[in-house]
């Protein structure tokens, strides 16, 4: 082993079999010894598993033992374990910062496990590229801040008021900033509720007064939100009130509920031509407020502007089930009344669901499956009622329904400022149109900005059930924040050398989180707990005044190097 | 023995490496040649981090990032795009092969995608044969281009112009001015060309002193264009006279300012 320099970083390097997921291609004692060779490299040794208990106080001891300060793991993925090395570190009083990864086993042994010897040979690079970066690697801390112990919902629906009762009742401040002038959202021109047939009014009336009464609630009605600055603990909320006055407050996290618009199926169907052409939703008022004349016969149609080719691509969700209790609505007051579903696909997931496909049909709810090449045609008759005429794509035949009344099942669609708020919060939204969270599966209800969370409709079309379970779910992500009172943000970051810094704005513009600003002195200023840390002004930077932290141009280009010369390790 | 390229990925952490990985867990077997770099965003590589790398002898750079729209940072990505397709037209400039390198989108589910477009590169490299810049023996004439690529990739304007690229067409300068894609095509080429010869002169007289004559030969370049590009060097500190030799003054570099 070499002897390294006074003050020149003392590596470790520990690399892992991972039983014979690495040991069973690369030769890992051969790495062993090359990792003895290369420059600062004062220990290295193998373990069985590095991130059993027993690795992991080999890690510690080694620190201890031989005064190492910097680690390098050989194993798998710092997408993985990274967290868990780093905390090795940090227990054994090493910066976690100063930790390295070499990825030999998903991006070596298990891709190249019929090539060995490339493998061991590709293996050693890695090694060595982690090596040159880790003596460049510099301590980094992770700033702390206080957190603002309030949340504001946007949005007063069924799901922006579950997570406020939610939050409220656990102890903490919350303001519900909604656009109309009343609480309650879609949920109010609602009739019944699918699968239970319960009053819309009934929970939401339930719902609306505990909110109301709740002394941990503001409720700022006919109010819209007009500014958000700031970050996870400490958002700084402008907002503007109906009447024209503004207020200000400030919250630690911030749920977005802002529901969603109902499509108008202008142009479709004959909707906006024939006031015989209803959409669910107009239906479902008219039944709410007994003003249906039960006519002779209703056909409904079914993906009215969603799952389409182009454009509106997704299903909507909830169409299949609200037409589906719409018609036994009808059917259950008027047994005689004909009611025709035209649908291309019936999605009634679940048990219960289904169960109520088959009550449908035993109601007398008749089927008729259409195709998207061939939708049902609307011909206006003299007497007012319309002619439906519909391929009928298992029977193979165009068929004629004569109709009083076509009632259209459209999609819900993402409203129409959302774009404004998506803009204002640094919240995306995806292909559909609707608020997208982090991660699909892993981070389902988090936004990628700290601090940020979506629930209800605004994410994706969903019924009241899942609104309201998604609600109670982000009620208790934005808690956590508050409940720690303080926190630690992310270490790796921007930073502006002001000397070289010619003020030209670039890195404003560019940064997506606004995480720099001019200061008073003209140059750029980083503000790190706003900063994720991607590096993309730093690699933009007319002057080359930014340093990304961890991702420095020196250690990237170190690694490069190594990667492409192997003397230059 | 055959030929084994070196190849770096400069690959973002949250789409391109993940997929990768995805490929490791599933078995899915690539040719071991590349050597992977994690950056957070793609948008992290700088062009110059792209220059050095080929100057040292990769034979081939890759850069992966998440698919337009996916980006974890918004749009790092298309920020990443940008800098490739400025870096190929400079690259393009200096003998060496700008399809050495190559920019791909990899998601994180991806693994069987990561594994192919990894494959393709390799064998395409492979076919192409070693970068004139590998091994003991670095083609001079190739590494002063690269040299001078890096230089240029160094200064403000090729940078800014990069880094300016959307706002200066969607959102438009203070004066609410846009420019069409193409008309600021046409300027990004033009500054391609002139920041990349004047500082391909100037590391050519850095080897030698020359005269605006024998720089207009060894460039191809007309020699009115040539004194104009000296002229502006001279003025940024970079050149001045060496000697004079009958009438002729010889032109060489100076270390200072840079």
């Amino acid at each position: 082993m070499k002897r390294a320099e006074d003050n020149a970083p003392r590596i470790g390097v520990f690399v892992c079999h991972c039983g014979i997921n690495i040991g069973g291609v690369v030769d890992v004692p051969q790495v062993v010894e090359y990792a003895k060779t290369l420059p600062n490299v004062v220990y290295a040794e193998d373990n069985l598993y590095t991130c059993s208990s027993e690795g992991i106080s080999k890690i510690k001891e080694g620190i201890g033992r031989y005064n190492l300060d910097r680690i390098i793991v050989a194993s798998c993925t710092p997408r993985t374990h990274e967290p868990l090395f780093r905390a090795a570190c940090e227990e054994a009083g090493l910066n976690k910062y100063l930790f390295e990864m070499a990825n030999i086993r998903d991006q070596c042994s298990w891709p190249h496990l019929h090539e060995p010897e490339k493998a061991t040979e590709k293996a050693k690079d890695l090694v060595r590229m982690a090596v040159a970066k880790a003596g460049l690697l510099k301590p980094l801390v992770e700033p702390e801040i206080d957190v603002t112990p309030s949340t504001l919902v946007i949005g007063g629906g069924i799901s922006g008021m579950t997570a406020a009762l939610c939050l409220a009742n656990q102890g903490f401040r919350v303001c519900i900033v909604e656009k109309e002038s009343e609480l309650g959202g879609r949920l109010k021109q609602l009739h019944k509720l699918y699968p239970t047939l319960v009053n819309a009014s009934k929970g939401l009336d339930q719902i609306s007064g505990a909110v109301k009464a709740n002394r941990n609630i503001d409720v700022l009605t006919s109010t819209l939100i007009k500014q958000v600055k700031g970050f996870i603990g400490n958002f700084e909320v402008d907002v503007q009130r109906g009447n024209g006055e503004t207020a200000k407050f400030e919250v630690g996290t911030i749920i977005v509920a802002t529901g969603t618009d109902v499509l108008e199926p202008v142009g479709m169907y004959g909707y906006g031509e024939h006031s015989n052409v209803l959409t669910q939703l107009q239906l479902e008022t008219l039944l709410r407020d007994g003003k249906l004349e039960m006519p002779q016969r209703v056909v409904m149609v079914q993906c009215v502007g969603s799952r389409e080719e182009k454009g509106r691509t997704y299903c909507s969700r909830v169409c299949c089930m609200t037409a589906l209790k719409n018609a036994m609505l009808i059917k259950e007051s008027h047994p005689r009344t004909d009611v025709h579903l035209l649908f291309r696909d019936l999605q009634t997931y679940g048990g219960h669901y289904e169960d109520y496909r088959r009550m449908a049909q035993d109601m007398g709810v008749k089927f008729i499956k259409y195709s998207l090449e061939k939708p049902p045609q609307v011909f206006p008759k003299e007497d007012g009622r319309l002619d439906v005429s519909v391929y009928h794509a298992l029977l193979g035949e165009e068929i004629n329904l004569e109709t009083d009344l076509l009632v259209l099942s459209t999609p819900l669609i993402q409203c129409e400022d959302a774009k404004k708020l998506s803009h204002m919060l640094k919240i995306p939204i995806g292909p559909d149109g609707f608020f997208l969270e982090a991660h699909v599966k892993l981070r389902p209800i988090d936004f990628a900005t700290d601090g940020i969370y979506v629930c209800g409709t605004a994410h994706s079309p969903k019924d009241t059930a899942e609104s309201v379970s998604q609600a109670l779910g982000v009620a208790s992500r934005a808690a956590i924040p508050l409940a720690m009172k303080h926190m630690r943000t992310e270490a790796i970051t921007a930073m502006v050398d002001e000397n070289l810094c010619s003020g030209c704005g670039t890195c404003v513009k560019i940064c997506p989180y606004s995480a720099i600003a001019k200061d008073e002195k003209g140059v750029a200023r980083v503000t790190e707990v706003l900063c994720k840390g991607c590096g993309t002004c730093g690699a933009s930077c007319p002057e080359k005044a930014i340093t990304m932290r961890h991702f420095t141009d020196d250690q990237v280009i170190a690694q490069a190097l190594a990667a492409v010369r192997r003397e230059l390790a | 023995m055959t030929f084994e390229p070196k190849i770096v990925g400069f690959l973002c952490n949250w789409c391109s490496y993940a997929g990768a990985d995805l490929a490791g867990v599933s078995r899915i077997a690539y040719p071991t040649n590349i050597r992977i770099i994690r950056l957070m965003c793609s948008g992290r590589v700088d062009p110059v981090l792209v220059l050095e790398t080929f100057a040292n002898g990769a034979d081939g750079v890759m850069v992966m990032g998440c698919h337009p729209g996916d980006c974890h940072y918004v749009e790092g990505n298309l920020q990443a795009e940008r800098k490739v397709k400025m870096l190929k037209k400079l690259i393009s400039r200096t003998g060496l092969e700008p399809e050495r390198l190559r920019l791909e989108w990899v998601s994180a589910s991806e693994g069987g995608l990561f594994a192919d477009v990894v494959r393709d590169f390799t064998y395409q490299i492979i076919a192409m044969g070693p970068s004139p810049l590998a091994g003991e023996k670095p083609d001079v004439d190739v590494l002063e281009g690269i040299l001078a690529a890096k230089a240029a990739a160094e200064d403000f304007r090729l940078r800014v112009l990069v880094g300016r690229e959307k706002g200066i067409i969607e959102d438009g300068n203070v004066y609410e001015e846009k420019l069409s894609q193409e008309k600021f095509d046409e300027t990004m080429d033009e500054a391609i060309a002139t920041e990349y010869i004047r500082n391909k002169i100037y590391f050519t007289i850095r080897r030698e002193p020359l005269s605006v004559r024998e720089l207009s030969k060894h460039l191809d370049l007309d020699p009115q264009a040539v004194l104009r590009h000296i002229v502006v060097l001279r003025r940024r500190g970079m050149v001045a006279v060496d000697r004079v030799e009958g009438t002729t003054p010889l032109y060489a570099a100076l270390e200072v300012g840079r």
